[in-house]
């Protein structure tokens, strides 16, 4: 063995513990949340490209799956709809799938070792679902603009909310998900559920163009809630209550359960 | 001021397996503990109860004074911790993932140094599941330093290290030790034990079999001090045994490895060369010495292989 000396100066390692800012940990933490997300191939292809590709494809081509449309341009009717399978695909599937690998590797128990406390641990992944949301909106904004999109100027402050409660009502879900089961059982499981939602939980499909009592049923669902919350401010200028009474209570429901559920590894 | 480590009596159980029976240990600041002990000996728990990520059943566990299980909050900013199989984002990029840690503590040492220090620069932008074994836990013990704790838990921390980074690291915690951190850590290497730690404390079933410094402890039964060689395999050891006095014994401890067992003298050096030489063999490092500290830890833990 070398000499001590030789390596390391005396004092290098001389203790001077204590917790970093509140503020950094949240930053630095969020950072590297969000850059893990749009780093992720899978998950843009998931969050954004998939999204994109509908919006183009349903504004242009003539196979809505609804007769309801009436007067609306066809990109009015779509982006609403698009808008919140982009917040179901990355607070919820992206999330899910994330938090499921995250936890085989190691990493929660990693942080939650450090100094970080367990809420700032939440609170730097929900500020980067938020951001990551944040884009999705501007780029899927800007195509549908594009398109000829016309939202109700009115509806637009409507819709922050919404995709806010809508971020955090799937977040919790995706935490919920991710943080129960094993890696592989999520990534099946929160792609499943996308694609069940995608076409029968009031995305694609409007709850009101669903025959009898599953309209009502997909209405309460947090896809079926923020499509149709979206649509309403967007299209008519009008705020929900109901959509997002639903969201929030989802959200509530979710997040506690999550709390208790929710495993380190 | 308060012990590193203070534990009284601790019980841990999973199901109907008890991991942790009744453990006691006390662990000076300062100071290097090493905890040995086969896999399943409840090490791991232990470590992981004093870390505050496992409740205890039952007994007492004061860490820097405080309970883990109460005060963890008090408590991690001033430890540090290195997990078993490290901890990292799969795509976080080393140089990100230290910094991330580093953020979380009120003045960190500076991670572009350590991550030079632990030979890691190189593999700075590299995703975390790309990095090799031995760079993943070179990159997790980076973790547990660079908040500059008072107090670190290494389990395993030289695990698939090769031996170059293996010294790094040992000339590492020596460092910390004499700066005054303590430093508590477990291992399957012996030759890390002997060199490194003030303590060794030995557990199996849950439960401590031994303690004392590594001299003390190889020390314990000095008289049975031993003559050791190597020589080719399948010597007859019954004919060896014959030609020394009454009360030796000779075995073939493992191939090619002979150990006579008994008072030596330079009677029986003697009469061991001498027999060799008649069978035509070149006994290879004969030696002759207290017993190592693995010999010590197969005898209090045996020999058979553990399922």
């Amino acid at each position: 063995m070398t000499a001590t000396g030789a390596r390391f100066e005396p004092g290098t390692f001389t203790p001077a513990p204590g917790a970093g800012r509140y503020g950094r940990m949240l930053l630095t933490h969020a950072r590297v949340e969000t850059s893990l997300t749009l780093r992720h191939g899978e998950q843009i292809l998931l969050t954004l490209l998939i999204p994109l590709a509908l919006l183009v494809g349903l504004s242009l081509l003539d196979f809505l799956p609804t007769g309801e449309i009436g007067s609306l341009e066809r990109v009015d009717w779509v982006t609403p709809r698009i808008l919140a399978l982009a917040v179901m695909s990355s607070a919820f599937t992206g999330q899910a799938i994330a938090l499921g690998f995250d936890r085989r590797y190691g990493v929660l128990k990693r942080l939650s070792a450090t100094a970080l406390p367990r809420w700032l641990l939440v609170a730097g992944r929900l500020v980067a679902a938020l951001v990551v949301v944040a884009l999705q909106a501007v780029v899927i904004g800007v195509v549908a603009a594009l398109l000829g999109w016309s939202p109700s100027g009115a509806g637009l402050g409507f819709a922050v909310v919404l995709l806010v409660l809508g971020t955090l009502a799937f977040g919790a879900l995706g935490v919920l998900l991710g943080g129960a089961l094993r890696a592989e059982a999520v990534l099946a499981l929160a792609n499943i559920v996308w694609f069940v939602l995608l076409l029968a939980g009031g995305i694609l499909m409007a709850p009101s163009s669903l025959p009898g009592a599953l309209g009502d049923v997909v209405a309460l669902l947090p896809s079926g809630a923020l499509a149709e919350g979206l649509r309403e401010a967007l299209v008519e200028g009008t705020f929900a209550w109901g959509p997002v009474a639903t969201l929030a209570v989802w959200a509530v429901a979710a997040g506690a359960l999550a709390t208790r559920t929710t495993k380190l590894t | 001021m308060s012990a590193a480590v203070e534990i009284t009596g601790l019980v841990k159980r999973f199901g109907a397996v008890t991991a942790v029976d009744g453990l006691d240990l006390k662990m000076p600041r300062a100071s290097l503990l090493a905890l040995l002990g086969p896999n399943g000996a409840g090490k791991t728990t232990t470590v992981e109860i004093c870390e505050g990520f496992l409740r205890p059943d039952a007994g007492t566990v004061r860490v820097l004074g405080l309970d883990p299980a109460r005060d963890g909050s008090a408590l991690r900013p001033r430890i540090g911790v290195m997990p078993q199989g490290g901890g990292a984002y799969p795509g976080v990029r080393a140089e990100e993932m230290l910094r991330l840690v580093a953020a979380c503590a009120a003045s960190p040492l500076d991670p572009a140094w350590l991550l030079d220090t632990l030979g890691l620069a190189s593999a700075k932008r590299t995703p975390y599941k790309r990095l090799s074994g031995g760079q993943q836990q070179r990159l997790s013990l980076a973790c547990a330093l660079v908040g500059r704790p008072e107090l670190v838990f290494l389990d395993e921390p030289t695990a698939g290290m090769d031996p170059q980074a293996r010294r790094l690291v040992w000339d590492l915690l020596t460092a910390l030790r004499g700066d005054g951190v303590s430093v508590l850590l477990t291992t399957h290497l012996m030759e890390e034990a002997e060199t490194l730690a003030d303590e060794v404390v030995i557990v199996d079933d849950g439960n401590v079999i031994a303690q004392g410094s590594p001299s003390a402890l190889t020390a314990e039964h000095a008289e049975d001090a031993q003559l050791r060689f190597k020589a080719r395999p399948g010597l007859n050891t019954d004919l060896l045994t014959a030609a020394l006095p009454e009360g030796y014994l000779v075995r073939e401890s493992s191939p090619g490895g002979y150990r006579v067992a008994g008072l030596v003298s330079p009677q029986v050096v003697s009469t061991v060369t001498a027999w060799c030489a008649q069978q035509g063999v070149l006994a290879e490092e004969l030696h002759v010495g207290k017993r190592d500290l693995e010999e010590v830890f197969l005898e209090l833990t045996g020999r058979e292989l553990r399922t």
